[in-house]
């Protein structure tokens, strides 16, 4: 069964009915080919009208849609030899993190991700892409050994956030995604973070440390989920639609906050619609980015890097009486 | 006598009676928030807000906090006048800030400065959970990666006491960034060589404790403070199980491997003179 968004509803109904035109066409005398293409023209309207005018809300529906493409999905269509490896050395592998090494146009890269599942079993395998420490703490020893080997980093956002769990706390998720910030901040190779679904707090901002942020442009960043604002807020985690608009949250909100880099377009509908497609629109943003950040030295990086986010923030002076 | 009611110097207050107890003239007494028992406050005060009976830390006012820790009149602060702005145009977000500004007589919910701790020099940031709880904004990043920065200019070391509920809802993402903003100052300031001290108190959580809280050389804690990621609610209401009273207190985190100790409050000037000391022992050799 595919899942059909809220606002969709209009579209994937009419598309249903000329579907049935068609067949009926096919199997009978009468000619309805003036009625379909009517009909087929009265669709481009709407889906215009509709895909063109997302709702902050709606976006949030689509970076939650359960065929939403996940980090592996693009590491298979985006990199060759992909080799995947595990483990933090202190504790054990999260499987709510990958990481491992690749080419991408051909050169060496590191690629790390949140992970999420796409069905039940999975999902539960890889926590629902919520990390604990270790998951931080594997991502940290790939980025060390890429910086090692002069490689490139390649990051994947795409959590509602870290696990809030007892053995997460016991463990030091604090101190896990601290550290990594702070790691990452001084990494002598280019950094380029991809949000591709949700980018939820601190578990996703421990991935998040780097040259280039660019956002998919359906995928959401923020420092709560919409419900858990609401809920904090205004004591109603139903509010989340309006604690969306409150909070800021979307790809366009991100850039004109000043945050991220570049919002890559989507896929009419969302990136589940057509994955290769999308992968696409990300490769390009990827080699440039890489191109950009490549001609610079260790010493240029990690000026720029800090210059990045030293302006991020909005304040104001008072008068010195 | 009459003259002798006068003298008399009483050193404890009495214990008063159930139907007293519930009505405590304003500012002049405090009840300890772990014991029940009712202190003056400037007995409290004077003991920096420890309760005498229990010993349990109530919070600290930042400049307390500055003046039982500097040398009489050498500490100056910097960037006092930096105010928190409505990136977001929050509703009520400015009447809230407002209304803490008259509280604390504080602009915003950290001081940042530098002073002598036994004669020797020191930056510090320190955190204020009565303005809005401590939480981070853009001010309050803002005002720590300035500190650090200067802290590296002039060869200082960085000394944070951290007192936050976390991330500030009313500037959403900004305040998320702030994390990572003060994160890369750490970075170069401890690439640079410079000695950072992290001092929790109650509380320290959310994305605070996973930010700068946790980047010290050294990290301490208040006994008792509450530190962690996650808030106990979520925690229990994400794995449905009840969870110890000592979860995520200073004492679980220092078991846990998470500090390098828990410092009660009348032996931090101490510490940190010591700690400062021999820091400066090494470069005087080098």
């Amino acid at each position: 069964m595919k899942q059909v968004l809220e606002f969709e509803k209009p579209v994937v109904e009419l598309r249903e009915k000329i579907a049935e035109l068609k067949t009926y066409t096919e199997d009978s005398e009468i000619d309805l080919t003036d009625e379909i293409s009517t009909m087929e023209k009265r669709l481009e309207n709407l889906e215009n009208d509709i895909y063109e005018n997302l709702k902050p809300w709606d976006r949030v529906q689509i970076a939650r849609h359960s065929e939403r493409p996940t980090t592996l999905d693009y590491i298979e269509l985006l990199f060759t030899d992909f080799l995947e490896f595990h483990g933090d050395r202190l504790y054990g592998d999260d499987e709510a993190m990958v990481a491992g090494i690749a080419k991408f146009d051909g050169k060496p890269v590191t690629v790390i991700g949140h992970q999420r599942g796409k069905e039940t079993k999975e999902n539960i395998r890889r926590n629902f892409g919520m990390p604990h420490p270790e998951g931080y703490r594997k991502a940290l020893r790939h980025m060390k050994q890429a910086e090692k080997f002069h490689r490139p980093i390649i990051c994947f956002i795409d959590t509602k956030g870290a696990y809030p769990g007892k053995a997460a706390e016991e463990r030091g998720q604090s101190e896990a995604i601290a550290r990594n910030l702070m790691e990452m901040a001084g990494l002598q190779v280019p950094i380029i973070c991809v949000v591709i679904g949700e980018g939820g707090s601190g578990g996703a901002l421990a991935l998040g440390v780097g040259d280039k942020i660019h956002m998919l442009e359906n995928s959401t960043y923020s420092v709560i989920s919409p419900e858990g604002a609401a809920a904090l807020l205004w004591k109603d985690s139903g509010q989340a639609q309006r604690a969306v608009e409150t909070m800021k949250i979307t790809s366009y909100d991100l850039k004109e906050l000043n945050i991220i880099d570049e919002i890559i377009q989507e896929v009419r509908g969302g990136a589940h619609r057509d994955v290769k497609q999308q992968a696409g629109y990300i490769g390009k943003v990827l080699t440039d980015s890489l191109n950009e950040l490549g001609d610079l030295s260790k010493e240029d990086l990690l000026e720029k890097r800090w210059e990045k986010y030293k302006q991020i923030g909005d304040y104001a002076e008072l008068d010195s009486e | 006598m009459l003259k002798d009611f006068f003298s008399k110097k009483r050193k404890y207050a009495s214990i008063p009676r159930e139907e007293a107890k519930q009505d405590i003239p304003q500012g002049l007494m405090q009840k300890c928030k772990n014991c029940q028992k009712i202190f003056y406050r400037k007995e409290l005060i004077k003991n920096l807000n420890v309760c005498p009976n229990c010993g349990y830390h109530h919070q600290m006012p930042a400049y307390d906090r500055i003046a039982s820790l500097f040398d009489e009149g050498t500490f100056e602060e910097w960037d006092k006048e930096l105010t928190s702005a409505n990136p977001l145009r929050f509703p009520d977000y400015e009447d809230k800030l407002e209304k803490d500004r008259q509280k604390t007589e504080l602009n915003e919910a950290v001081v940042t400065g530098a002073g002598e701790i036994d004669g020797k020099k020191a930056s510090v940031a320190v955190m204020d959970s009565r303005f809005r709880m401590g939480s981070m904004g853009s001010v309050v990043g803002e005002k720590i990666a300035r500190a650090i920065e200067k802290a590296g200019e002039h060869s200082l070391p960085f000394i944070i006491f951290t007192a936050s509920g976390g991330a500030r809802m009313q500037e959403g993402v900004l305040s998320l960034m702030q994390m990572s903003k003060t994160s890369v100052a750490i970075q170069r300031f401890s690439a640079g060589g410079g000695l950072m001290v992290s001092i929790m108190t109650n509380p320290t959580t959310g994305g605070v404790s996973a930010s700068f809280a946790s980047l010290g050389d050294y990290n301490f804690a208040e006994p008792g403070a509450l530190i962690g990621f996650a808030g106990r609610r979520v925690i229990e209401q994400t794995i449905r199980e009840k969870l110890p009273d000592d979860f995520q207190t200073a004492e679980f985190q220092l078991k846990h491997g998470q500090l390098d100790k828990v410092i009660a409050r009348h032996d931090i000037k101490q510490t940190l003179s010591t700690l400062l000391d021999i820091h400066q022992a090494r470069e005087e050799r080098s």
